[in-house]
């Protein structure tokens, strides 16, 4: 089920244009445009303080941008945070940010707030509804848990839980929501070579679930690896946009990365 | 524990606690009754400061809102001759209104502020209360405050437990009903909601929790839950006084909701009963040892004072989930004893 609308086919998920960002004198980012097409994994690449994590926050509605323009499925929306799951966008944080007081269950719970349809005023009384719903919720979050493989783990608190397997909750707290657009923020932070791989084929594996992927990383080989396309920020400017092969073929990249000139 | 065996522990707790009414001297009915009253403002405070991390220094504030509002009503009314239950039910609905009217002026400020700030604004608003009600003397009648015509117990009980038997009776029904109301919030998806805001704001608000729409909510709530406490106490007393709502009263309660367990209705249970039976205890103790009249009057309210505070900090240290945290220990401790569980221990 999606709980969005699907807009022309033609239309990319996400389409961000001449965005840019400034913050007092600093151009944090400097009129970037990146596409999302429907089905893809799409990579953000760059060095510290290009502007990977402030592209998210505009798309998060953290962040207002101070010009440029974002679409969804061809219409211009400019979200507040908390009514991102309203457009089908999802995200992970970096760092998890779990919610380490509960159990794995209603980390991932929590996650399905749009779809929240009873009151107030029913869910102080009791009223049957919102029973029916709380029911059907975890039943829908057991089943993200289970499609990850982690359903044995739905009773823990995330403190409890190796990093690998909390990094899975948090993704599934993100896909119980049977998003459209699936924001990754460095996920393979803190996770071994082994776990990295695995999380390769997970991601891999999302736009199987009717889902884009936008994969903020630092971890290179991960991105070359996952993404059908990359864009690559230096300074708030995109320097390249391409297929992995083209953009590791570019020089500009290269002198970006390794601070030489590549030729 | 499933939500039959609540249903059952609470049906069977209640029934039980009507039948003590019958039994108990006025005056432990009138402890018992306190003791409902307590419950509906620690109930509310531990909801706020324990599900949803608001810490509120200033709930004996929002009580005595529900005082003063139930003072209003019940001597308006009784101006117009009016009589019977609607002389009870209206000014308790009222002093609920009321307190939630200014639990979310508070909450929409509290909205923007964490911890210690926050904890600052809500101590400000009890510390203000003598300061109104001696400013607007000729409304709040000054330190003295009001006096109350409150509807009499029913005829029919005129012979059996007199008026501490109603009180008690009208206490209960009160706290039952607050704690009924707040248990399906804090279990339901607004719980989620409140304990999502506690933990981590930034992620609560990108699983689309609305993170100052949960705050100003939950502060409104427990406002009201304060307010209806407030308006068993004025019914008790029959009179609303800035004295019964001191700076003093309002810590007593944060601490009753530390030490029973915060976050937890069970909790708030227990924190009622220790602030009603301790100070007594400690009492008819210093009744016992036949002090000096002078070291008497000395220790009177105030070993009490530094007792909680002395069992707070023990708690804090030795068993930071309360009395309840402890009683949930032991059960599974019992549990596990019995029949060893399967607990997914991940390598």
């Amino acid at each position: 089920m999606a709980a969005h609308d699907t807009g022309p086919a033609s239309a990319p998920r996400l389409a961000l244009r001449d965005i840019t960002v400034k913050f007092g004198g600093l151009t944090a980012l400097d009129s970037v445009s990146v596409e999302v097409p429907v089905g893809s994994v799409v990579g953000i690449m760059g060095p510290n303080g290009a502007g990977k994590t402030t592209l998210f926050n505009v798309v998060c509605g953290v962040y207002k941008p101070t010009s440029g323009t974002m679409s969804v499925d061809g219409t211009e929306v400019r979200p507040r945070a908390h009514r991102l799951t309203k457009h089908g966008i999802a995200r992970t944080l970096q760092g998890l940010g779990l919610f380490g007081g509960q159990p794995v269950l209603e980390n991932v719970v929590a996650g399905l707030q749009s779809s929240t349809r009873h009151t107030f005023l029913e869910e102080l009384f009791s009223l049957p509804r919102a029973a029916r719903e709380e029911r059907e919720k975890k039943e829908r979050a057991m089943a993200t848990l289970a499609s990850l493989g982690i359903e044995k783990y739905a009773a823990a608190l995330p403190d409890t839980l190796p990093y690998a397997i909390r990094k899975k909750v948090s993704i599934a707290r993100a896909l119980v929501s049977e998003p459209s657009l699936l924001l990754l923020d460095e996920p393979a932070g803190g996770l071994g070579h082994d776990e990295i791989e695995e999380l390769g084929e997970l991601i891999r594996s999302i736009p199987g679930r009717d889902c884009s992927v936008v994969l903020v990383e630092h971890h290179v080989d991960l991105v070359m690896s996952v993404c059908d396309s990359i864009a690559v920020l230096d300074f708030g400017k995109l320097i390249a946009t391409g297929t992995p092969a083209e953009v590791s073929a570019n020089p500009a990249v290269t002198e970006a990365y390794l601070g030489v000139d590549a030729a | 524990m499933s939500s039959r065996t609540t249903l059952i522990v609470g049906l069977v707790g209640l029934v039980a606690v009507i039948g003590l009414t019958f039994v108990l001297d006025p005056y432990r009915n009138y402890q018992l009754a306190t003791i409902a009253a307590y419950l509906c403002v620690v109930a509310g405070l531990t909801m706020l400061t324990g599900v949803n991390g608001q810490l509120s220094l200033g709930h004996a504030a929002l009580a005595a809102c529900g005082a003063y509002c139930y003072a209003f009503t019940a001597n308006g009314l009784a101006e117009q001759e009016v009589t019977g239950p609607v002389l009870l039910i209206l000014p308790i609905l009222a002093a609920v209104a009321g307190a939630a009217v200014l639990g979310l002026i508070v909450g929409l400020a509290a909205a923007r502020l964490h911890g210690p700030y926050l904890a600052g604004v809500t101590l400000a608003l009890v510390l203000a209360l003598p300061a109104i009600t001696s400013r607007f003397s000729d409304v709040f009648n000054g330190d003295q405050g009001l006096y109350i015509s409150v509807e009499r117990r029913p005829e029919f009980l005129a012979g059996r437990g007199g008026t501490e038997m109603f009180q008690a009776w009208v206490a209960i029904a009160c706290a039952a009903l607050v704690v009924i109301l707040l248990r399906n919030l804090m279990k339901g998806n607004f719980g989620r909601q409140m304990r999502a805001v506690r933990d981590n704001e930034v992620a609560a608000a990108i699983a689309g929790v609305n993170v100052a729409r949960t705050k100003v909510i939950a502060f409104t709530v427990s406002s009201a839950a304060a307010g209806a406490g407030g308006a068993v106490l004025a019914f008790m007393t029959q009179s609303a006084s800035p004295g019964a709502f001191s700076l003093v009263f309002s810590l007593f309660l944060l601490m009753a909701a530390v030490i029973g367990g915060i976050g937890t209705l069970y909790g708030a249970l227990w924190g009622s009963i220790l602030l009603v039976v301790l100070p007594d205890a400690i009492g008819s103790l210093t009744k016992s040892l036949s002090l000096s009249p002078e070291v008497a009057q000395r220790l009177d309210g105030n070993l009490a004072v530094g007792l909680f505070g002395a069992i707070m900090v023990l708690v804090v240290i030795v068993a930071p989930l309360g009395i309840q945290g402890l009683l949930r220990k032991g059960r599974l401790k019992m549990q596990s004893r019995g029949t060893p569980q399967s607990v997914p221990v991940p390598k």
